[in-house]
C-alpha cells in the first residue's frame, strides 16, 4: 500500500442551474489570452447535447483514455508508444478549431464610425484569428437549454441503449446540465501520450499539470484526453490545460470555479488513495465494474493501519484531518451519491458528479410517478436512468437509481420533519440511511455552507521550497521566470505579426447598402 | 579582371571556410542559449489545430523525406572513403545516393511543397505565422529544389570524382582542417548554392522552430506510462514529507 492525497471535486447537478458563472470566472482568470480564446477551462453544456468540442463522448472518432488489450494490460486508445510516434507529424485524431468554435468579437467601432443609414448599424462578428469578418458557425455553448434541433442533439453518445425518438418529443424531453473541467485522474492518458514528458501529476495534491517549458507541441495529449480538456494554445505552440487553480489550492482556498458557484454545487476535499492499486483499478475486465473499482481504492482516512502508512509515505497531519472531514468523502465513498464522468475511459478520474433528480412535483401531483416502497420509481422519471448511467458509471444503472433513491428519501425524510412535524424513519431504512447520515447529508446538500463544502488544507509550501531561491521571483508566471515569451524585442520571440490580435481586429469598412425606397 | 578574381576567390574562401564555422557557432550556441534562457519558446510550432487539410499529406511526406535526406547527407558525406570503399566502390555509392535522394527529395519536395501552399494561401494560417515561419518554408523549398536540381549534375560525373570532393570538402570541415575550400573550387554552381543555402539553414535554426529537430522525443519509448512530480523536486528537498526535527535546544 502506498497512501497519496488528493484534492477531490464533488458536482452536484441536481443544483446546477446552469449560470456560467463558473466557465466566465474561470475564463476570466486562466484563459483571456490570444491563442486560448476558444479554450474553456471549465465549460458547461446541456446535455443532451454533442457538447463541447463537438462529440467529444465519441472516442470512436477521437480516440481518446485507454483500451484494455486481450492480455489484460492497457494502452491508450490513440495506440502505443510507437503508433503515438508514428503519429507525431500530423495527429490523426486530433480536433480541428471549428470543432471547437472559431473564436470572435464583434466590429463594435463601426457602431460609431457608420455613415449616416436608413437602418441601425450592426456590429459584425469578426474572427479572432483571421481578423476578418465571419459567419459564426458554432459556439462554446451552442446547445445551451437544448438550443438545437433534436435530429442534431440525439446524436449525443448517452443515448447508446435507449429509444431515444420519444425524448424528442416536446412533453417527454428532458435536460440537465453538465459543468466539465480536467477530471485530474488517478490514470491520466493525457501524461502518458506525452512525448515529451512534459505532463505530470503533482504528488502532494493529485493535480495534473503540464510544465510548460518542457512542452513542445506534439499535440497528442489533445487527442490522448478523452474529456478533450487538454487544449492546443495556437499562439505559444504549447498545450494547456485546467490547473486546479493550484495557486489557490495551495493556499487552502477553493477553485475559483468552485468559489463563484452561485449554486453552492461544487465541493472540494481530500481523497486518500493506494496508488500502488491505481493499474489494477484501471485494467478491470468489465468497464461496469471501473466504478466500484475505483471506489476501492480509495482508502478509510479512520483506519489506523490507514493513517499509519499514510504518516510512513509522507502526508502532513493537516491533511490527514482534511480527509477525516472531506465533504467528498462522504459523497463518493460514505452515501454513494456521486460518480466518476464515463469512468469506462480508465483513466480514473477525480471530479465525480451527483446525478441529478427529475423535477418531480408537478409529475407526482398529477399521478404520472409510480411508488415504491414509499419512494419514487426511479425507472417513471423523466430523466432516463440508463442516460444517467451511460454517462457516470458505464451503463450500469443499480447504482445510480440506488443514488437517487437515496437523495428522494433524504427530501421525503426532511419535508416529513418539518412539514407534517413527523420523522418518517421507514424512509431511511429503505435506503440504509441512518438519521445521523441523512442529517449531514441535508446540512451538506441543501444547506451547503463555505466550510462545509471547501475541506482544503494548505500546502506546507516551507517544507517544499526554499523561500531563499523564492527572493525577487515573479510568483505565478508562464514558462521562463517572469518572462511570458511574448516580448517583442526577443530574437526568440514565439510572437508573430499577430501579436495583440485581441485589440480591433482588421476590419475594411464595407459601403453600407441605401436602402432604396420602393 | 584581376580584382574581380580576386573578389571571387576571397569569397570562395570565406563561403566555404569562415562560414561554416560562423554558421555552426550561431547553431550551437545560439539553440544553447535559447534552450537555456527561452525553453518557453521551444516547441514545433504547429498549425494542425487551425488547418487539418494538407497537413496530413504534406506534413508526413514532408517529414519522411527530410529525415531521410538528412541521415543520407550526414553518413554520405562524413563517412571516410576508406571505410565505404571495403563494401561498396564510388561509383556505386554516387548511384545510391542518386536513386535514394531523388526518390526521398520527390517524396520531400511534395509534401513541402503542399505545406507551403498551405501556409501561404490559408488564411487562417497566413494570419498567424511569423515571418521566420514562412522564411524558413521557403528557404527549405528553394534548398529542396536545388538539391534536386543537382541530380542532372551528378549524373554528369558517373566516375563519382564530384561527390568525393564534395564529401573531402565537409571532412576537413568538421575536422577542423585548413584548406577545406579547395575542394569545391570549380563545382557546378548548384552544389555551391547548395552547399550556402545548407549552412544558412543551420545559421537560421536557434531563431526559427526548427529547433525542434533536438527535441525529437526518441526517449518516450524508454519511460513509463505516468509521470509524477513532487513539489519542490528540482531543489532536491524532502519535500512535504518532513517536518523539521525539533533541535536539541527546543
Amino acid at each position: 500500500m502506498k497512501v497519496r492525497a488528493q484534492i477531490a471535486m464533488v458536482l452536484n447537478l441536481d443544483k446546477c442551474i446552469g449560470c456560467h458563472t463558473c466557465s466566465v470566472t474561470c475564463k476570466q482568470v486562466w484563459t483571456s489570452r490570444e491563442g486560448v480564446e476558444y479554450a474553456w477551462f471549465n465549460n458547461v453544456e446541456t446535455k443532451p447535447g454533442i457538447g463541447y468540442p463537438k462529440d467529444w463522448e465519441n472516442q470512436k472518432r477521437w480516440k481518446g483514455g485507454w483500451k484494455r488489450k486481450a492480455n489484460g494490460k492497457i494502452i491508450p486508445r490513440q495506440g502505443g508508444k510507437w503508433r503515438i510516434l508514428a503519429n507525431i507529424f500530423a495527429n490523426p485524431a486530433m480536433p480541428e478549431i471549428d470543432d471547437y468554435y472559431e473564436p470572435f468579437t464583434f466590429d463594435y467601432t463601426h457602431l460609431q464610425t457608420a455613415p449616416e443609414s436608413e437602418a441601425m448599424p450592426v456590429a459584425r462578428p469578426v474572427s479572432l484569428i483571421t481578423g476578418e469578418r465571419m459567419d459564426i458557425q458554432w459556439g462554446p455553448n451552442w446547445e445551451e437549454i437544448l438550443g438545437t434541433e433534436f435530429r442534431k442533439r440525439s446524436q449525443d453518445y448517452n443515448f447508446e441503449g435507449i429509444q431515444k425518438e420519444i425524448y424528442g418529443q416536446f412533453e417527454n424531453t428532458f435536460m440537465f446540465y453538465l459543468p466539465r473541467l480536467c477530471e485530474h485522474c488517478l490514470n491520466p492518458s493525457c501524461v502518458a501520450s506525452c512525448p515529451s514528458g512534459s505532463i505530470y501529476k503533482r504528488e502532494e495534491d493529485g493535480i495534473v499539470l503540464i510544465d510548460q517549458d518542457k512542452c513542445r507541441g506534439w499535440r497528442m495529449c489533445v487527442s490522448g484526453c478523452p474529456y478533450k480538456k487538454i487544449y492546443y494554445n495556437w499562439q505559444s505552440g504549447k498545450a494547456e490545460k485546467c490547473i486546479f487553480c493550484y495557486p489557490r489550492i495551495e493556499a487552502g482556498e477553493p477553485t475559483v470555479c468552485s468559489e463563484t458557484c452561485v449554486g453552492r454545487i461544487r465541493y472540494l476535499g481530500v481523497l486518500l488513495y493506494d496508488a500502488d492499486r491505481i493499474a489494477e483499478a484501471a485494467s478491470v475486465a468489465n468497464e461496469q465494474h471501473l466504478y466500484r473499482a475505483q471506489l476501492d481504492i480509495f482508502l478509510d482516512p479512520n483506519d489506523p493501519a490507514v493513517i499509519a502508512q499514510a504518516r510512513a509515505d509522507g502526508i502532513p497531519e493537516a491533511w490527514l484531518d482534511a480527509a477525516r472531514r472531506s465533504p467528498t468523502y462522504k459523497m463518493c465513498i460514505d452515501w454513494k451519491i456521486a460518480f466518476p464522468l464515463h469512468p469506462e475511459y480508465r483513466t480514473l478520474p477525480m471530479v465525480w458528479y451527483v446525478p441529478p433528480l427529475s423535477p418531480v412535483q408537478s409529475a407526482i401531483e398529477a399521478g404520472h410517478v409510480g411508488w415504491k416502497d414509499g419512494l419514487p420509481d426511479i425507472g417513471s422519471l423523466r430523466i432516463p436512468v440508463r442516460y444517467l448511467a451511460n454517462l457516470l458509471t458505464a451503463g450500469a444503472e443499480a447504482p445510480v437509481v440506488h443514488a437517487l433513491q437515496r437523495m428522494f428519501a433524504m427530501r421525503i425524510h426532511m419535508r416529513d420533519r418539518t412539514v407534517e412535524g413527523r420523522r418518517n424513519t421507514a424512509v431511511l431504512d429503505a435506503v440504509g440511511l441512518s438519521q445521523a447520515q441523512v442529517d449531514d447529508m441535508y446540512r451538506t446538500l441543501a444547506i451547503a455552507n463555505y466550510e462545509d463544502r471547501y475541506v482544503i488544507p494548505s500546502t506546507h509550501r516551507e517544507y517544499a521550497e526554499n523561500a531563499f531561491d523564492l527572493k525577487s521571483a515573479c510568483g505565478f508566471s508562464f514558462g521562463q521566470g517572469c518572462y511570458d515569451g511574448r516580448s517583442v524585442g526577443n530574437l526568440f520571440s514565439a510572437l508573430g505579426p499577430s501579436a495583440g490580435r485581441m485589440a480591433p481586429p482588421r476590419v475594411e469598412e464595407a459601403v453600407e447598402p441605401q436602402e432604396t425606397r420602393r | 579582371m584581376g580584382a574581380w578574381n580576386l573578389f571571387t576567390d576571397y569569397l570562395h574562401d570565406f563561403l566555404f571556410g569562415i562560414y561554416p564555422y560562423l554558421c555552426a557557432g550561431v547553431f550551437f550556441v545560439g539553440s544553447l542559449i535559447r534552450f537555456d534562457r527561452d525553453q518557453y519558446t521551444w516547441r514545433s510550432g504547429s498549425s494542425q489545430m487551425l488547418r487539418a487539410r494538407q497537413l496530413r499529406w504534406g506534413s508526413n511526406l514532408f517529414h519522411i523525406g527530410i529525415l531521410a535526406i538528412f541521415f543520407g547527407h550526414l553518413f554520405g558525406l562524413l563517412t571516410p572513403k576508406w571505410i565505404y570503399e571495403a563494401f561498396i566502390t564510388v561509383q556505386q555509392k554516387q548511384m545510391v545516393a542518386i536513386v535514394l535522394g531523388g526518390v526521398f527529395g520527390t517524396i520531400c519536395f511534395i509534401g513541402l511543397t503542399l505545406l507551403l501552399h498551405r501556409r501561404l494561401y490559408d488564411p487562417r494560417i497566413r494570419r498567424t505565422s511569423a515571418g521566420v515561419d514562412i522564411a524558413i518554408l521557403i528557404l527549405l523549398w528553394v534548398q529542396l529544389s536545388l538539391g534536386l536540381i543537382t541530380l542532372p549534375f551528378s549524373l554528369g560525373h558517373r566516375d563519382g570524382s564530384m561527390m568525393v570532393q564534395l564529401s573531402m570538402w565537409a571532412q576537413h570541415i568538421v575536422t577542423f582542417q585548413a584548406g577545406a575550400a579547395d575542394f569545391v573550387r570549380g563545382a557546378d554552381w548548384p552544389f555551391q548554392l547548395h552547399i550556402v543555402m545548407g549552412m544558412t539553414l543551420f545559421l537560421l535554426t536557434p531563431f526559427s522552430r526548427l529547433v525542434h529537430i533536438f527535441s525529437a522525443p526518441v526517449w518516450y519509448l524508454f519511460r513509463s506510462w505516468q509521470i509524477v512530480r513532487r513539489r519542490g523536486g528540482a531543489t532536491r528537498r524532502p519535500g512535504p514529507v518532513a517536518a523539521p526535527r525539533p533541535t536539541a535546544a527546543e
